[in-house]
C-alpha cells in the first residue's frame, strides 16, 4: 500500500475530466467544489450544467438529456442523490431504464463533522432495491478512475457511491476492474472479510495486523454491490470458515445484506455484518466515527479474533 | 403531413376522443376528465404543429412531447394512433396484462411515447433536459410539454421552470392543461390556483404567457405560433379546459377523474361525441 492519500470523491472528479466521450455531461445541484465536478466545469463549461439547489430537478433533467442520447452524469451529495430524489430516480430513470449516473459524494458517516442530516447510511439499500440499477462503491483512487470510465461505457443506470475521507492507494495502476467482478487481496483461509468503499483500507490493515499473529486472512473489495459477485461470495463461504462484511451504511440492506441474501440461497453460512447498526450517525472526525461504530481495523481485527478464539484456533 | 384546417382538427380531437373513452370503457378502468380536457390540445399538436414522422418514432431530429400528467395516457395513446403510429385496433387492450399500453405512458413499450412518466410533478425537468440537448447539439427541435394545473401542486415544477428560464430555453413550450379541478376538487379551494394566477406564476418566473381557451382550435394554433416566435424565453400556455369535454355528465364533474363507464354510460358518450 502507497502511502498516497485521496478521497474517491477527488478521484471521481478527476476522471469525468478524462472521459473522451463527446456525449458526457455533467449535472451539478450547488455542490461542484465539493463533489470535484468543478475540474470539469472548469474544462468544458458548455457540457456543465448548474441547476441550482434542486436536486429533484437534477435527477429529471437528466434523464431528458438522456433520451437525447447524452451520458449524464448527475452529482451531489449521496443523502440528496439518492434519499431526497428516490421518486424521481424510480419514475424517471430506473423504469425507462435511461443512461443517467448518479454520483453520490460524501457517503457514509466517514462525512464526518457535518453530523447525522448528511451522513446517508441508507442509499445502498435505496439504490440496489431498484431494477434496472447498477450500484458501485469504489474503494480508492485507481479503482475509482477505472469504474467510472467503465460506467461511462456501460449502457444503464448507475448508483456510484463516493467517500469524503481520504483513504490510501490500494491498487496499482494495471489493475483491470470490471463492474460486477469483485477483487479478492490474500489468499488467506482463515477469514474472509467483505469490504466496500473506505472500509477495504479498513480491512487491509486488519489483514497486515492479524498476519503478525499468524492468522491468515483474505479481504474481498465488493466494487460492485449490484450485480453482486456471487462466483466470489461461493468460492469465500467454502473456502474460509468465518465470514464478515464490514460497511459504511446501515446494516440493513446494503452490503452485509446482498451477501446475505447470495449465501441463504446458495451456500447458507454466518455472516458477521459490520457496520452502523440500524442508528443514524453523529457528528466527529471520520477516523473516530470509524472507531465509534465498529467498521475500523481494529473492530475487524478484534471481531475475528474473537470469533477464532471461540473456533479455538487461536491461543 | 400537417393538416391546418380548423374543421379538420376539430374532427381529429372528436375521434381521439371516441377512441380513449372506447379504451377505457374496454378496460374498465383509467382517466377519461383529464383525457378528454387535453385532447384538443394533443389534436393540434399532433396534426399541426409538430415536427414528426409517425415512420421514423425515433428520428433524432424530431420534437419532442412529454405528458408529464401522465395518467391522460389514452388522450396520447388515441392521439398516436390517430397519427398512424400503430393500429387503432389496439388501443382497446389499455391497461390488459399483455398490451403495451400501460396505465400511464411507457417509452419503451409504445413507438412514438418521448418519455416515460406517472409521477406528477417530473416532466417539466425532463423537458428541460430534452430541450437543452437540443441546443448544445444545435439540432433546432423543439420541446413540448403537457402538464395538469393540479400538477404544479408539485413542488419540481417551480425547481424546472426555473431551470427553463435560467436556460433561456425558448424551444421549450409549457401547456397548462387548466380544467380547475384534481381527484378531490377544485384546484382553487385546495390550494389556490386558478388559470389567472397559474399565469402570474410562469410570468414570474420568466416565462412568455398566454391563457387561451383550451378547446379552441384556432387559439391553440396560434398559440404554439407565437411560442415559436418568442425568442430568449420558454413559453407557457395556460389552457382553460373542461374536465370531461365533450360529454355532459362528465364535464367539470371531479367524479370522472379516474373512473370507467358502464355499457349505458358508454352508448350515451359515444352517441353526444357523435353528435358534435
Amino acid at each position: 500500500m502507497e502511502e498516497k492519500m485521496i478521497a474517491t470523491r477527488e478521484s471521481f472528479g478527476n476522471a469525468i475530466n478524462e472521459l473522451k466521450d463527446e456525449n458526457i455531461v455533467v449535472l451539478d445541484a450547488d455542490l461542484s467544489s465539493a463533489t470535484k465536478t468543478d475540474l470539469f466545469q472548469k474544462e468544458n463549461p458548455d457540457k456543465f450544467i448548474e441547476v441550482g439547489i434542486s436536486e429533484a430537478d437534477m435527477i429529471g433533467t437528466a434523464a431528458g438529456l438522456a433520451t437525447c442520447g447524452k451520458i449524464p452524469f448527475a452529482s451531489t451529495f449521496a443523502v440528496f442523490a439518492t434519499g431526497r430524489v428516490y421518486d424521481q430516480i424510480r419514475s424517471s430513470i430506473a423504469y425507462p431504464k435511461l443512461n443517467v449516473k448518479i454520483c453520490g459524494t460524501h457517503a457514509g458517516i466517514t462525512v464526518g463533522e457535518d453530523g447525522a442530516t448528511h451522513q446517508m447510511l441508507e442509499d445502498i439499500n435505496l439504490m440496489r432495491g431498484l431494477p434496472n440499477m447498477v450500484v458501485v462503491s469504489p474503494s480508492d483512487d485507481v479503482e475509482t478512475k477505472a469504474l467510472v470510465k467503465e460506467i461511462a461505457k456501460y449502457q444503464g443506470p448507475v448508483y456510484l457511491r463516493l467517500a469524503r475521507m481520504e483513504t490510501p492507494v490500494i491498487y496499482a495502476n494495471d489493475v483491470k476492474f470490471e463492474i460486477g467482478k469483485a477483487i479478492q487481496l490474500g489468499e488467506g483461509i482463515d477469514a474472509t472479510v467483505f469490504a466496500t468503499g473506505v472500509t477495504v483500507a479498513e480491512a487491509l490493515k486488519a489483514q497486515e495486523e492479524l498476519l503478525k499473529e499468524g492468522v491468515d486472512i483474505r479481504v474481498v473489495d465488493v466494487h460492485t454491490i449490484k450485480p453482486i459477485d456471487k462466483e466470489m461470495i461461493v468460492k469465500c463461504a467454502k473456502q474460509t470458515s468465518i465470514l464478515l462484511s464490514v460497511e459504511d451504511h446501515n446494516v440493513i440492506g446494503g452490503l452485509g445484506s446482498a451477501i446475505a441474501d447470495v449465501l441463504a440461497e446458495e451456500y447458507p453460512k454466518k455472516l458477521i455484518k459490520l457496520g452502523i447498526n440500524d442508528c443514524f450517525g453523529k457528528s466527529g472526525k471520520a477516523m473516530d466515527l470509524m472507531k465509534y461504530f465498529k467498521i475500523d481495523s481494529k473492530s475487524i481485527e478484534e471481531t475475528i479474533k474473537e470469533k477464532l478464539y471461540i473456533n479455538n484456533k487461536l491461543k | 403531413m400537417k393538416i391546418t384546417k380548423v374543421e379538420a382538427l376539430s374532427k381529429n380531437a372528436n375521434r381521439i376522443r371516441q377512441d380513449l373513452i372506447t379504451a377505457i370503457y374496454y378496460a374498465k378502468s383509467g382517466h377519461p376528465g383529464g383525457s378528454l380536457s387535453c385532447s384538443d390540445i394533443l389534436a393540434v399538436l399532433y396534426f399541426n404543429e409538430m415536427n414528426i414522422n409517425p415512420l421514423k418514432p425515433d428520428d433524432k431530429s424530431r420534437d419532442r412531447f412529454v405528458l408529464s400528467k401522465g395518467h391522460s395516457a389514452p388522450a396520447l395513446y388515441a392521439t398516436l394512433a390517430e397519427r398512424g403510429y400503430f393500429s387503432k385496433d389496439d388501443l382497446i387492450t389499455l391497461r390488459n396484462i399483455d398490451s403495451v399500453f400501460q396505465g400511464h405512458p411507457d417509452m419503451n413499450k409504445v413507438p412514438g411515447i418521448d418519455m416515460t412518466t406517472g409521477s406528477l410533478g417530473q416532466g417539466l425537468s425532463v423537458a428541460n433536459g430534452m430541450a437543452i440537448a437540443s441546443k448544445m447539439d444545435k439540432m433546432g427541435y423543439r420541446v413540448y410539454c403537457l402538464v395538469g394545473d393540479g400538477e404544479l401542486e408539485e413542488g419540481q415544477i417551480w425547481e424546472a421552470a426555473m431551470t427553463s428560464s435560467k436556460f433561456n430555453l425558448d424551444n421549450l413550450c409549457v401547456i397548462v392543461d387548466c380544467n380547475e379541478l384534481q381527484l378531490i376538487g377544485k384546484t382553487e379551494e385546495i390550494k389556490g390556483l386558478n388559470a389567472e394566477n397559474i399565469e402570474q406564476k410562469f410570468k414570474s418566473f420568466g416565462f412568455n404567457t398566454k391563457v387561451i381557451d383550451g378547446h379552441n382550435i384556432e387559439e391553440i394554433m396560434q398559440a404554439f405560433e407565437n411560442a415559436t416566435l418568442t425568442k430568449g424565453k420558454p413559453t407557457a400556455i395556460i389552457a382553460k379546459t373542461v374536465k370531461g369535454k365533450g360529454i355532459s355528465f362528465m364535464e367539470n364533474n371531479p367524479e370522472w377523474h379516474g373512473k370507467a363507464l358502464n355499457d349505458e354510460e358508454y352508448k350515451k358518450a359515444i352517441e353526444e361525441l357523435n353528435n358534435i
